[in-house]
């Protein structure tokens, strides 16, 4: 069989000089040291490459959460869910529209309030709040949550995420700042801190 | 006239002397390939490589104008869309190159596959070819994101909700895919990054390891019923077929592939023109949640597990059959490397395809039309049909009404129209007394969920009378006969005495 590649490699005008052997064997050894030299010098490149790259993975869970407002009380009448608007924490400008997040904000009783993820636990589509129904409904694969998160029908695996929240005069301020998932999830329970109360 | 000729052909000697590719290059054209591979049937890979190549091209066209930045992404294509001359065009060619694509290198695989062409010698071109599907699905998906449109926000939380189930480590990689802890500007840009740089960066480099093997190892031989592939006699055999019934690939296979490719590209051209660009949607504002998020079409049969998987099982399917699936096929001609290449041999392959094809078929086109979704706004947008009012009394119609308001028409479809989520209504009466009505809309169950907080009483009643009037004019259901007899028999209570004497 003719094989297309046999000239590929093949130097037209110089072949491979053969030195003396001595020579040969040093030059093998300079070779190593060079070659073991670059491997180093590529493990300390490595180390500020990886830095960058795995920056967002080091940094301690939570840390990335603040308190924000998500709009005046009056915004939000006892015993109704509202849409609460938040802007992310550390966002930028650069992040367009996707810097202002929606919540949704149950007013229980104007001192006991649950505010909740938009993000359906299953696989963070946004879910819509029925009034009519006092249900929430997920568009994309039929989850569906009783008024106080708990998970009605569906394939969602837990109820709806929630953050922590607190009144600060006239507003109502939630911890947040990371897209909750099963593992990162919004409301870590904290000690001191009102969070879900159904 | 030879003057011109002489001229030329020192050109060409000036030129081969310094480049020495042209003689390779001839003889990789024109290398031997067994006659009957010169076939209609080996030209998937060669059309496959030429959607790449447009791909690259429209890609680069689109980067011209194209702002890659999660601030301007949006607007940038709605711009390309609508205010460049044949933006539409450009955009559309690259959208439906990306199906055809990954449509065309599933064929190729298939093919493979089918001809048993896998087995030794080439093995690594296989598992090359494994990852070049990868590589292409992780072009598709990376494109989605790059039209930075609802869809996309969205289907990042999905790709972020996967990496959240991962044990472990689901937080940390949740943030390495976002880029930080918020689908943002970072999360755009790693996106992009990987859509332009790196996977078609590796995307070269694999389909030119791919074709030199093709080229180093020969075209696969058209399969035989029979004739066993054995590592000890292959290559001499296969030699020996070129030797006797060889043809050079260039022009005698060629033609083939060099048509087919071209009626692979009108294709695209065609859908390009007559469907037009594939979106954006609406733009990437979370805030606008009047939105029903889905991926494109090579990921549709994925959106179709996920709502169908039972829950319990999501998480460890979801983690573990990728890896399985990637593996059993990197793993395929190392542990089949031999033996029968003949489909009419091989029934468990051809079984295995047949299933394969089928469920994914199946899969998408219910990803398509998503039974498993409520539809939101059928409860404001599709209305009760007169025939079901027609002749009711006021309390059944004020059931109507509650029926519409309390959105069980998002689930509930009523004439055809409605959602699919739980079963039509239309023959609800004839399946279910009037008890068990009333059980299952407080209670709700079977996936339905329970209405006892959001109906008042009356609320319940009127729902109930409208819902026992949908039996179309068939009997009731069987708990309501037997009630309407025991109301005869408490009638006549000699009768029941008798009977129990
Ligand atoms: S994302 Fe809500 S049900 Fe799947």
């Amino acid at each position: 069989m003719k094989k297309p590649w046999k000239d590929l490699f093949k130097h037209p005008i110089i072949e491979n000089p053969l030195d003396q052997p001595s020579e040969h064997s040093r030059r093998k050894f300079l070779f190593k040291v060079a070659v073991l030299l670059n491997g180093a010098v590529g493990a300390v490149l490595a180390v500020p490459v990886l830095g960058y790259l795995l920056g967002p993975v080091f940094k301690r869970n939570d840390s990335y959460n603040h308190w924000v407002p998500v709009g005046n009380l009056d915004q939000f009448p006892p015993g109704e869910t509202r849409l609460g608007r938040y802007r992310n924490p550390e966002g930028t400008p650069a992040d367009g529209q996707t810097r202002t997040l929606p919540c949704w904000v149950r007013n229980i009783d104007n001192t006991r309030f649950q505010v909740f993820a938009i993000n359906c636990a299953h696989m963070e589509c946004p879910v819509h709040w029925f009034p009519q129904s006092k249900l929430f409904m997920c568009p994309c694969h039929g989850g569906v949550y009783y008024q106080d998160g708990a998970v009605a029908a569906g394939p969602p695996p837990r109820g709806l995420y929630q953050y922590k929240y607190k009144v600060a005069g006239n507003q109502l301020m939630i911890w947040a700042g990371e897209l909750p998932t099963l593992s990162t999830q919004a409301s870590i329970a904290k000690p001191g801190s009102k969070t879900c109360l159904g | 006239m030879s003057g011109i000729k002489q001229k030329s052909l020192k050109l060409y000697q000036w030129f081969d002397r310094r480049l020495g590719l042209v003689k390779p290059i001839t003889e990789a054209a024109e290398h031997p390939i067994p006659k009957s591979s010169a076939s209609w049937w080996y030209v998937f890979g060669s059309a496959a490589a030429m959607i790449f190549g447009l791909q690259i091209v429209t890609g680069i066209l689109l980067a011209l104008i194209y702002t890659p930045t999660a601030q301007h992404a949006w607007t940038s294509l709605i711009f390309i869309n609508h205010n460049i001359p044949l933006g539409w065009f450009i955009r559309a060619l690259h959208g439906w190159g990306s199906d055809f694509m990954v449509a065309i290198v599933i064929i190729h695989m298939t093919q493979v596959f089918m001809f048993g062409s896998y087995k030794y010698p080439r093995e690594l071109t296989w598992i090359v070819g494994v990852f070049l599907l990868l590589m292409t699905l992780g072009m598709a998906f990376t494109g989605q994101v790059l039209r930075f449109d609802q869809d996309a926000y969205w289907g990042l939380g999905i790709g972020a909700s996967i990496m959240g189930r991962v044990p472990w480590i689901g937080g940390e990689l949740v943030h390495l895919m976002l880029g930080g802890p918020i689908i943002g500007a970072t999360t755009f840009s790693r996106f992009f990054a990987l859509h332009v740089f790196v996977i078609p960066g590796i995307l070269l480099a694999l389909v030119a390891v791919h074709v030199w093997m093709v080229l180093y190892l020969g075209i696969s031989e058209w399969p035989m019923p029979g004739r066993l592939v054995r590592r000890s006699t292959y290559v001499k055999e296969y030699e020996a077929e070129i030797h006797q019934d060889g043809v050079p690939f260039v022009p005698d296979a060629a033609w083939k592939d060099v048509t087919f490719s071209a009626a692979i590209i009108l294709a695209i051209m065609a859908c390009a023109f007559f469907f037009g660009p594939i979106g954006p949607s609406g733009p990437p504002d979370p805030t606008i949640i009047q939105t029903v998020p889905k991926p494109d079409l090579p990921f549709l049969w994925v959106y179709a597990v996920f709502a169908l998987a039972p829950p319990a099982l999501e998480t460890p399917l979801l983690l573990i059959t990728p890896i399985v699936v990637i593996c059993a096929m990197l793993g395929l001609p190392l542990y089949a490397g031999e033996g029968e290449k003949h489909w009419s041999r091989r029934p468990v392959a051809v079984l295995m395809v047949s299933v394969i094809a089928v469920s994914l078929s199946i899969l998408t086109s219910l990803g398509q039309h998503p039974p498993w979704s409520p539809v939101m706004d059928a409860w404001s947008g599709d209305a009760v049909q007169p025939k079901y009012l027609k002749g009711r009394t006021p309390l059944q119609r004020q059931g109507a009404l509650v029926f519409q308001q309390m959105q069980c028409r998002n689930c509930h479809a009523l004439g055809g129209l409605g959602g699919q989520r739980g079963p039509d209504l239309d023959m609800v009466a004839t399946r279910l007394s009037e008890s068990e009505l009333i059980r299952q809309v407080l209670q709700g169950g079977g996936n339905m969920p329970a209405y006892g907080n959001a109906l008042s009483p009356p609320q319940v009643t009127a729902l109930v009378s409208f819902l026992e009037t949908l039996n179309g004019n068939e009997r009731p259901a069987q708990n309501d006969v037997h009630r309407l007899m025991q109301s005869e028999s408490a009638q006549s209570p000699g009768h029941s005495s008798d009977e129990s004497q």
